[in-house]
């Protein structure tokens, strides 16, 4: 086809005939044209606290910081800041945001220092504990384990650890299959109440069995 | 020297491999109509209770819908029409480090971050074709699609 006989037909310069092929490119960038029907929409967070999103499209950046500040991105490296409402997030993502799994939910047991026994009033919170599992499907539940600062790092994420697998294990004699559970320590990595090097705390010696 | 250096590391990363292969990112706990995990070139249907790995694929038909739970609390669903890969999911439950990396190829995407976002502000990233998003935290929203003619 690119045979010498057809060339003659053809007056235009081999440089001009290419260019017609992207007259139509030039002219949709020139109007504008959408190629992407893209959005991107930061939503209240349910804990009363709003995030921050970065949406960034080939350097193009645009930082939503506020309930329903949204980002079109019409054309690759094109970020075009709106604001969305809750009516209209309704109307673009609602199967997407009726399919959320539920938030997970967190209980604390609390021990007594330097051991794996729980506080007397910890006990009363396992029925709380079965009755949230029986509302969900595929229920699993994290046990993680948390220390105050008495003591050494290792030393801690040990006990910790030795926490979590105390309330493992009566969950398990309660029947809680083993495949449902998984385990951590955290040692004093998370505290409810900071403290300084080597203070004993009683709020700190937890552990947290969520629920998701 | 280097077929010694080679046997002493094939093994190594044969090993990690194996225990990243292995490692659960999160479950299924919603699914909604025609909705599917393409897993190694095979498909296996989104029951809830289905175990998701790094590396799958979330795909949602016209009436379906899929949420996941994550093992950092992470929680993602998607609507109808929708293409979702994990492409990476780490996740180191005593330090909270790690890293979570998604692409929405189409459709729609709910997002609430969990404890990786929370450790880390560089620990979470979902990309669409069309661009890349930082997670600073908490609740967002992301629809992607090519435009209508």
């Amino acid at each position: 086809m690119f045979a010498p006989a057809r060339r003659k037909t053809d007056s235009r310069p081999a440089r001009a005939r290419n260019l017609v092929w992207l007259a139509p490119l030039a002219l949709t960038a020139l109007v504008g044209c959408a190629t992407r029907n893209d959005l991107y929409v930061l939503l209240p967070g349910k804990d009363g606290k709003t995030g921050a999103l970065i949406v960034e499209s080939e350097g193009k950046k645009q930082t939503l910081d506020t309930p329903y500040a949204a980002a079109r991105v019409k054309n690759v490296g094109s970020v075009e800041g709106i604001k969305s409402s809750a009516a209209e997030v309704k109307q673009d993502f609602g199967p997407a945001l009726q399919a959320q799994p539920k938030r997970p939910v967190s209980f604390y047991l609390y021990f007594l220092a330097d051991t794996d026994e729980f506080a007397p009033e910890s006990k009363a919170l396992v029925n709380k504990i079965f009755a949230e599992i029986a509302r969900r499907p595929a229920p699993e539940i994290a046990i993680i384990g948390h220390s105050d600062r008495v003591g050494t790092v290792p030393y801690n994420d040990a006990l910790s650890l030795r926490r979590a697998e105390r309330c493992r294990d009566e969950l398990l004699k309660l029947g809680i299959p083993k495949v449902r559970i998984s385990i951590a320590g955290r040692g004093w990595r998370e505290p409810e109440i900071p403290t300084a090097q080597d203070v004993s705390e009683p709020r700190n010696r937890r552990v947290e069995i969520s629920v998701r | 020297m280097r077929s010694a250096l080679i046997a002493l590391t094939l093994p190594m990363v044969l090993a990690f491999s194996v225990a990243v292969a292995a490692q659960e990112a999160g479950q299924i706990k919603v699914s909604k109509g025609s909705a599917q995990i393409e897993r190694s070139g095979k498909k296996l249907p989104a029951t809830v209770g289905q175990v998701v790995h790094q590396g799958d694929v979330v795909v949602t038909g016209a009436d379906g819908s899929v949420g996941i739970t994550f093992r950092d609390s992470s929680l993602l669903s998607v609507g109808p029409d929708s293409v979702l890969a994990i492409d990476r999911f780490v996740f180191d439950s005593t330090t909270h480090q790690g890293s979570f990396d998604s692409s929405l190829k189409q459709g729609t995407l709910a997002v609430v971050s969990g404890k990786l976002a929370k450790q880390s502000p560089e620990a979470m990233k979902v990309k669409t074709p069309a661009a890349i998003l930082g997670v600073r935290g908490t609740e967002f929203l992301v629809r992607t699609s090519p435009a209508k003619d």
